[in-house]
């Protein structure tokens, strides 16, 4: 197992520097001067100068690739550009917004794949089984950024439940929730199904039935716990794809996270901001699926043999 | 041809010939007619005008156009790139695989479209930057595949033969190498058309897309939500077709794969 934590470890300290890196790059990126850029042509050149060299853009790369891993490791992201405010204080009043957001998310993905996955394997090749995962079908295949909006229309506009945007009490997360946690639903549920009915041919679980347990106990209890395993897997790996989709929903929702600051940065031309919500949102990721893989490992002595 | 297969392949044949033949349609997808504006759909414009007075029709045609050119040059670079990548990674092992089996691994490591997201923000909007930073996050997935694919078949005993006969390097992959691994890229690849089609329209909803007056189906989308209390067909339209398309290519895609017996990572 300490192996295991080590291999992992140093591979992760890899891709975190790799993703740092990348970030880093990302400023240079920007077409032109992305001083100019920043201030706009009219801006008078000693401006110009005292940004640049605000931002480093005056040395080296490499000197610019220290200064930032440097200011990181001491939990300085610079100044925005836009509110001339250190970036760790803005980045801090939004992620609770997003983590409630994607923990709501999250919650609403499993509260309906786990009936709907679990309901699949057990009536296979029913109309409960087709009809699950026709839903699942239409569930990776609907943009969220136009289920938002439908969302909008029928529970704000025309019923009247829940407010069409911002973040004011539990009802305004309701919508948010359920426009983030539909793709990962739908995934999830068809995981379940898979992993379910894989477990659910195995020898124990016939042995289960032959001691006369009902049917119920056995699914739930031997069969669900077995198969549990491989749908973490992929709810660790499925988070990434949560966070991103969080950008949209928080833009459409007015919902004041990581997401819709990624997208005002973007608009107001303000980089350093800019570098800092992608930098976050992709650390967590990565913090996330190493986490998964180490609690896999764990849980299962195979993974670890095999790393 | 069953039903469940018949339909979708309808889908997109009628999604491709829409967006090939578009210019040389009848549309007037800019034209702006002011006594038109918000008007509902009808039998005269059965999927009504937009807040501008643009035909909405006319401009879903044009969207089409956009995200199917989108999708396909995303799509064919992404390929060429990785499985160049994936091959070269696989076949020369040792140190060079380490290193580009980090840099995958690095690049798999931003969720979902964030990077391109980022990269289209910063290199400006407009429909070129959006395959930019829609291919740079593509590749990966298509390098992976490629050079899982390749460790597999690398052994076998034709390739081992070609060498020995003193076949080049560059005629192994290509025709020795390459015939066996393509059919899990091409599968890869139909998925992956349908999340450059998402991807495309959501980087558009977020107005790092295409760029007025053009047409794509998230900047429809975009511009709807605006008018959605008066008038809800503006997002209806260009949403729907978003979801039969992709629904469609992804139908289509796991039949793809049960027919060539491609088992997912």
């Amino acid at each position: 197992m300490l192996r295991f934590l080590i291999t992992r470890l140093v591979s992760a300290t890899v891709v975190v520097f790799g993703v740092i890196t990348i970030v880093f790059l990302l400023i240079h990126l920007v077409p032109g001067d992305p001083v100019e850029v920043m201030l706009g042509e009219a801006a008078q050149p000693a401006d110009r100068d005292a940004l640049r060299q605000a931002l480093g853009l005056d040395q080296p790369l490499w000197v610019q690739w220290g200064r930032y891993v440097q200011g990181l490791a001491h939990l300085d992201l610079g100044m925005s550009l836009h509110s001339k405010r250190p970036i760790v204080d803005i980045l801090g009043e939004r992620v609770p917004a997003t983590l409630l957001l994607a923990a709501a998310g999250l919650l609403v993905a499993v509260v309906i794949a786990l009936p709907l996955g679990i309901l699949a394997a057990v009536r296979k090749g029913t109309g409960w089984d087709q009809g699950s995962m026709a839903f699942a079908m239409l569930g990776v295949s609907i943009p969220n950024f136009w289920m938002g909006p439908l969302l909008i229309l029928v529970f704000s506009f025309w019923l009247g439940w829940f407010p069409v945007s911002g973040m004011e009490g539990i009802r305004s997360l309701v919508l948010p929730a359920f426009t983030l946690g539909t793709a990962l639903a739908a995934i999830l549920s068809r995981m379940v199904r898979a992993a379910l009915l894989e477990v659910l041919s195995e020898d124990y679980i016939r042995a289960a039935r032959a001691k006369g347990l009902n049917n119920r106990t056995v699914v739930l209890h031997h069969g669900l716990r077995n198969a549990a395993l491989p749908v973490i897997t992929v709810l660790g790996l499925q988070l990434g794809a949560l966070l991103a989709g969080a950008v949209i929903t928080e833009t459409i929702f007015a919902w004041p996270g990581i997401g819709q600051l990624t997208i005002e940065a973007i608009q107001r031309r303000d980089y350093p901001v800019v570098q800092a919500c992608v930098m976050l949102i992709s650390l967590a990721y990565v913090l996330v699926n190493t986490l998964t893989d180490v609690a896999y490992a764990a849980l299962d002595p195979r993974v670890r043999l095999h790393a | 041809m069953s039903i469940r297969l018949a339909l979708p392949t309808a889908v997109i044949v009628l999604w491709c010939s829409v967006a090939l033949i578009a210019p040389w349609l009848p549309l007037e997808p800019d034209e702006i007619f002011l006594s038109k504006i918000l008007m509902r759909p009808s039998s005269e414009a059965w999927l009504g005008y937009d807040d501008l007075g643009r035909s909405i029709a006319d401009r879903l045609a044009m969207g089409a156009r956009t995200s199917l050119a989108v999708a396909f040059s995303v799509i064919f670079v992404s390929l060429v790139v990785g499985i160049f990548v994936g091959i070269v990674s696989a076949w020369l092992g040792g140190w060079w695989d380490h290193v580009i089996v980090r840099i995958i691994d690095i690049f798999i490591a931003f969720p979902g479209i964030l990077l391109a997201i980022a990269l289209a923000g910063l290199l400006g909007p407009g429909i070129a930057n959006a395959v930019i930073a829609l291919a740079v996050v593509g590749w990966v997935g298509f390098a992976r595949l490629a050079r899982a694919q390749t460790l597999t078949v690398k052994h076998r005993e034709h390739i081992d033969a070609a060498r020995s006969l003193g076949t080049g390097r560059w005629r192994i992959g290509a025709r020795h190498l390459l015939p066996l691994i393509t059919a899990p890229l091409i599968v890869e690849a139909t998925f992956g058309i349908a999340s450059v089609v998402i991807a495309e329209a959501s980087l558009s909803f977020l107005g790092l897309g295409v760029q007025p007056p053009a047409a794509s189906w998230g900047s429809m989308i975009r511009d709807g939500t605006r008018y959605m209390l008066v008038s809800p067909h503006m997002v209806l339209a260009p949403g729907m077709a978003i979801l039969l398309v992709v629904l469609s290519i992804n139908l289509l895609g796991d039949r793809l794969r049960d027919w060539m017996d491609v088992r997912r990572k």
